[in-house]
């Protein structure tokens, strides 16, 4: 492991956000808690040096885990050349996790993808549309309640049959 | 009939300017169904006279839920998924999900030769990708004949691929701990004949592009990209070398034995279209320079193994089903059910032909997976085009949708 990783953002991400380091097969993350992730974000940014946010989604737990999703965060610095990751624990009934736009603009197109897909809100984004899914769809396809369903094809003359059949998440 | 739902210039109200409210600029939606934009991408553009004064992307026209799929099948049926993700990149998604999949499970005895095997195809497969990139982009911009000669070399890294795994396109060739089986007699020859061939090739294209006013006056100052922008907005890959930052995964962070060979990574500092055109020249040439160490190693390595030792996460050969028991075993195990991976999460890239192309897999302790995600370029790097579109002309746009070298199976999965 890089000694940067081990020397300075290890134990300065420990005290200042209070959390344990997770390390699995050489790669680091944190559990921080939404209400300290905008916090975590200027630590990284502005005094670590990770300049790039790479990666942003989502982990569904359901039906066991408590709380239900994680948000992943893939931080990386190229002036380092190291990745840390940030995991934030949110629950089904306030899925809501302050919205990095502002800090990486990189994140805008990916919290689009997580709200579009798990139906997490991110609070403060400029622009919290669904991106892959229609704009009028029901659901969010990758919360795992949602069903791994055919779908037959919509054209105008079945349009209503379809409608009527189509798989919808269980309530 | 249902009533159905439509977006009105209201719910876009925050994305365009003001005058487009009182109807002084101009709404124009240009795609999905469009030859330049390379897929299924939307644009809604704000024009003032010809030129865009907003860009707003619409994706999603090609997603079919490829991350949902790979979740609900076990990690072995979930590799030919990959290949559908980027259709021009299939042997390095397979590498992607292959190297993620290993870390997972900690298999780091992947025998050398499938190492070379693996390093030699995504090299011939980056070429092809940047093949159908520089003839597409030059097509846009009006350059016929450069897209027929491309194609036709495209043509025989298809048909070395074909040679390989018996499929021109959906290779899944690179597999969880190693390969599906070896390369196959006279498959050197035909690769070093590529390599003895191409070269002329690329002076070919310069000869047609490079110093050719009319592209040189459609690409120089079009879409620049600032360093600190493409860095903010996590641009990968040629778009970020072009824009003077050396930068490339496989030096950076090297897999397959990458620090082994010697290549160099092109940079340009200018950030524009034709920075990137020349980064992506340059980096078939270096390519090619990877293949050609391969080759030599690939003659020192015949008849290695091409797969782990470990039986628990590859097949055993065939051979040995009908006098072994504990192979016969394996082989059921490993083709029904599948093989179970640890608890825990890992991110594993290599630098594909458009950029990081990255796998974040969380495995629960079972056969099936909890979470596959892939951190495709094309979708970081198509975030980028309102803002390098800014300012240009409609006819600039397709210059620089070309430039990014989207593929919209990667952007929308």
């Amino acid at each position: 492991m890089d000694a940067y990783l081990t020397d300075v953002v290890i134990p300065t991400l420990q005290q200042r956000l209070a959390a344990a380091p997770q390390i699995f097969r050489d790669e680091v993350s944190f559990v921080v808690p939404p209400e300290r992730l905008l916090e975590a974000a200027r630590l990284l940014r502005d005094e670590l040096d990770f300049d790039a946010l790479l990666d942003l989604t989502a982990v569904d737990y359901w039906p066991d885990g408590q709380p239900r999703f994680h948000v992943v965060y893939q931080f990386y610095s190229y002036t380092h050349n190291v990745a840390v990751r940030v995991r934030v624990p949110v629950a089904e009934d306030a899925a809501e996790v302050p919205s990095l736009v502002a800090w990486y603009p990189s994140a805008n197109w990916y919290e689009r993808e997580v709200w579009d897909m798990f139906g997490i809100r991110f609070t403060g984004h400029p622009d919290l549309r669904r991106i892959l899914m229609p704009y009028d769809w029901v659901g969010h396809p990758l919360r795992k309640d949602y069903p791994l369903g055919y779908e037959e094809p919509q054209f105008t003359f079945n349009f209503d049959d379809i409608e009527r059949r189509k798989p919808r998440p269980r309530a | 009939m249902l009533e159905r739902m439509e977006i009105t210039v209201d719910d876009l109200r925050h994305l365009v300017s003001e005058r487009a409210l009182t109807g002084e600029t101009m709404l124009l939606n240009m795609g999905p169904q469009h030859p330049s934009t390379h897929g299924v991408l939307r644009l809604l553009l704000e024009l003032d006279g010809e030129v865009i004064v907003n860009c707003i992307p619409d994706i999603g026209f090609l997603h079919t839920g490829i991350e949902k799929n790979m979740e609900a099948k076990n990690y072995i049926k979930a590799t030919v998924m990959t290949d559908r993700m980027d259709y021009l990149n299939t042997v390095g998604n397979n590498l992607a999900y292959a190297l993620a999949v290993e870390k997972l499970l900690g298999i780091d005895d992947i025998p050398e030769r499938a190492q070379i095997i693996r390093v030699l195809l995504a090299e011939l497969q980056r070429i092809a990708s940047h093949l159908v990139w520089l003839g597409t982009h030059a097509l846009d911009l009006a350059a016929m004949s450069v897209f027929l000669y491309c194609f036709r070399e495209r043509e025989m890294i298809l048909e070395i691929m074909e040679m390989v795994s018996g499929q021109r396109m959906m290779t899944t060739y690179i597999r969880p701990g190693g390969l599906w089986r070896d390369v196959p007699p006279g498959f050197a020859d035909a690769v070093r004949r590529f390599v003895d061939y191409f070269p002329a090739r690329i002076d070919q294209y310069e000869a047609l592009l490079t110093e050719n006013p009319l592209f040189i006056q459609r690409t120089k100052g079009i879409g620049v990209l600032r360093r600190e922008d493409a860095i903010a907005h996590g641009a990968t890959g040629p778009i970020l070398r072009g824009s003077g930052i050396k930068y490339d995964i496989r030096k950076a962070r090297p897999y397959s034995g990458y620090e082994t060979y010697d290549f160099e990574i092109p940079v340009r500092p200018e950030g524009d279209v034709y920075a990137r055109y020349l980064v992506r020249m340059e980096e078939m040439r270096q390519s090619l320079k990877i293949i050609r160490q391969a080759l030599d190693r690939l003659e020192k390595t015949e008849g290695q193994p091409v797969r782990t030792a470990n039986r628990k996460f590859v097949p055993p050969p065939k051979s040995e089903l009908a006098h072994s028991m504990e192979a016969l075993i394996h082989h059921f195990k490993y083709w029904t059910e599948g093989f179970h991976a640890p608890k825990g999460a890992v991110y594993a890239a290599v630098e594909s032909p458009r950029g990081e192309l990255g796998f974040y897999i969380e495995g629960n302790g079972g056969p099936q997976p909890q979470r596959i995600h892939a951190r495709t370029p094309s979708f970081a790097n198509l975030q980028l085009l309102p803002l390098m579109a800014k300012g240009h002309m409609v006819s600039d746009l397709v210059a620089i949708i070309g430039s990014i070298d989207i593929v919209l199976g990667d952007v929308d999965r």
